[in-house]
């Protein structure tokens, strides 16, 4: 997995930079590089928010739960909306990409759903407001089967639960 | 809800001769020489096609029948059965003594012959199988039954047919259950399906209102255990599927998946995941005790037993990777056994005994194979974009898996369609569905 990861980065940094000596559309750089980093999805397109200001959903790493700093940021975010919002209660999801036995993907999409969880946790939201559910490859948000989707559907969605 | 298996069977054994037969086959390599056969439509009176077509609307059964027989032996890859313009003797007369230059003329080495009665809603059918190059008998057998198990018949006749010629059990009376498939990606229909081995007589055994996942036969009745997310509560569900009883296995705080029975039928080894960690448990139906099997910080789920309950293959990834490992029943000695490049998922223990099938995925290809239970003698059966989940036929010859294809960036040209292959990896086929499908399970023998 790592190595075809490095594998592909270099392949994408020959392909981008002999577009870029081209035709110098520098436009196609930023769109790549500014929707996925590593092969963590870093766009917006299909993110809901719980209020303004507060996206719904963080995304992670092939066979990763670990939360990027962008992620905790997201999550941070959840956690102040919770406490001014004390009656509502929430469901965490977790999503897994396409590319995984269905089995493994249901156990990886509740760890990623905890690891959102617990985070919650850390900033002072009291466990029994979270519930967890995963949907391993199920729902996917994205339907299409090429590394910009599957980033997307690796996921972890915060929904009101009432 | 439905009942499909109250059937009975009555079958009398006619004559069997064992002696010196010339024909016999390995299945142990790879058959690249099926062993040429000329199965003879089932002779049938005009007085029992009448009956037939009353109760069955088919005039012929017979035909139908052997078109059976014939479905399933080809589908082996064991077997070649010729063209039936070919053959020059009627199936009356084939039946009661076939003449052998006029077969080995058309170059058929075993010879099916049969006859088919209808009469006061009995379905009859005798069948004979003969020695082309010796000139004699094999075996001749014949069933009394309901008129409407008519392909069963087909299948039971294939499977003795097989086990003469091959030494081993067949595999075609038999059904499969699976996840019937359909709408969008995004928002999968899923329903539990059931049919035959050979795709036909498919029922559906809930209506989509929930998704369903991962059913498995238990290997000595007619229940299965399944994924359900009734009331939005993944849970291992078990169901009778004479009676349509289902009800949730064990009182677990959360996620029970990937459910399969042990090989008495007794046990339902599962996962269950809290806190973000999955564990091995498995629950007794008799006694509903609980026993927690593995205890580590890391995934493990996709448990299989070993066909004398000795043993556990499993999958973990407490290496930092989804491996394979195997452990004594009671969760002692774990050990891990894939070390191949690539990462190893599903692995399932051959009703044999001496093989694990496996799902691989190394650069992003996805593998069906197999390997000893020490790990050693890996063998990769078939590659493709995406395919998983295999499950053996009840002679371990046989392996069924869906596989995937790979959508556009508009998620168009997806579809997910069983497939099949056996042991040897030459003889590969997609089995007919009537609608997209995933998760198959292959039933026991159902007779005998």
């Amino acid at each position: 997995m790592n190595f075809k990861k490095s594998f592909r980065n270099t392949f994408l940094v020959i392909l981008l930079s002999l577009i870029v000596s081209a035709c110098a559309t520098k436009k196609t750089t930023t769109t790549v590089e500014g929707q996925m980093q590593g092969d963590v999805y870093t766009g917006t397109d299909t993110v809901k928010y719980l209020a303004d200001g507060v996206p719904d959903r963080v995304f992670f790493a092939t066979n990763e739960s670990i939360l990027t700093t962008k992620s905790r940021d997201t999550l941070r975010k959840q956690a102040n909306w919770l406490r001014e919002n004390s009656s509502i209660n929430v469901v965490v999801e977790g999503h897994a990409d396409e590319r995984g036995t269905r089995e493994y993907n249901l156990a990886l999409g509740e760890r990623r759903a905890n690891a959102a969880k617990d985070y919650l946790i850390t900033y002072g939201i009291s466990a029994d407001r979270i519930s967890v559910i995963s949907y391993g490859k199920e729902r996917p948000v994205d339907s299409g089967s090429n590394p910009l989707s599957w980033s997307k559907n690796r996921r972890s969605v915060t929904v009101k639960a009432n | 809800m439905i009942r499909i298996f109250n059937l009975t069977f009555f079958i009398i054994l006619l004559l069997i001769t064992k002696a010196n037969s010339l024909i016999e086959i390995d299945i142990t390599r790879g058959n690249l020489d099926p062993l040429p056969i000329a199965v003879s439509p089932l002779f049938q009176d005009d007085n029992s096609k009448k009956n037939s077509k009353n109760e069955l609307k088919i005039e012929n059964v017979g035909s139908e029948i052997s078109s059976v027989v014939e479905n399933n032996l080809k589908t082996s890859g064991l077997f070649n059965p010729l063209n039936k313009e070919a053959f020059l003797q009627k199936p009356d007369i084939a039946h009661l003594k076939p003449r052998f230059e006029d077969w080995a003329l058309i170059k058929a080495q075993a010879l099916i012959t049969g006859k088919v009665t209808i009469e006061n809603k009995k379905l009859k059918v005798e069948f004979r199988l003969w020695d082309i190059l010796a000139g004699r008998e094999m075996m001749a057998l014949a069933f009394t039954t309901v008129p409407s198990n008519w392909r069963r018949v087909g299948h039971i006749i294939s499977d003795k047919v097989y086990e003469r010629l091959t030494g081993e059990k067949g595999y075609f009376d038999t059904r499969i259950i699976y996840v019937s498939e359909e709408g969008a990606k995004t928002a999968r229909v899923k329903k539990l399906a059931i049919m035959d081995q050979d795709g036909f007589n498919t029922k559906y055994l809930t209506l989509g209102n929930e998704l369903v996942l991962t059913p498995r036969f238990n290997p000595t009745s007619q229940m299965v255990t399944y994924l359900s997310y009734f009331k939005n509560l993944p849970r291992v569900y078990l169901l009778d599927i004479e009676t349509g009883t289902q009800e949730v296995v064990g009182d677990f705080p959360g996620m029970t998946f990937a459910p399969r029975f042990s090989p008495d039928g007794k046990k339902i080894i599962m996962s269950f995941a809290k806190d973000g960690n999955s564990d091995i448990y498995t629950m007794d139906l008799e006694n509903r005790i609980v026993e927690r099997i593995t205890n580590h910080p890391s995934i493990d789920t996709s448990p299989s037993y070993s066909p004398d309950s000795k043993f556990i293959t499993f999958n973990s990834d407490r290496s930092g990777f989804q491996q394979i490992y195997v452990m004594k029943s009671d969760g002692s000695n774990v050990k891990r056994i894939s070390f191949g490049k690539g990462l190893y998922g599903t692995p399932v223990w051959s009703p044999r005994g001496d093989l694990i099938a496996f799902t691989k995925l190394h650069k992003g290809k996805f593998y069906i194979g197999v390997m000893r239970t020490d790990g050693s003698g890996e063998r990769l059966l078939t590659e493709n974009y995406y395919q998983e989940a295999p499950s053996w036929s009840p002679n371990g010859r046989v392996l069924i898996f869906y596989r995937e294809t790979k959508s556009n960036d508009k998620g168009e040209g997806f579809s997910a369609k069983l497939w099949s292959i056996d042991l040897t990896g030459y003889n590969e086929r997609q089995v007919q569905t009537e609608t997209d499908a995933s998760d198959p399970s292959w039933s026991s023998l159902l007779s005998n």
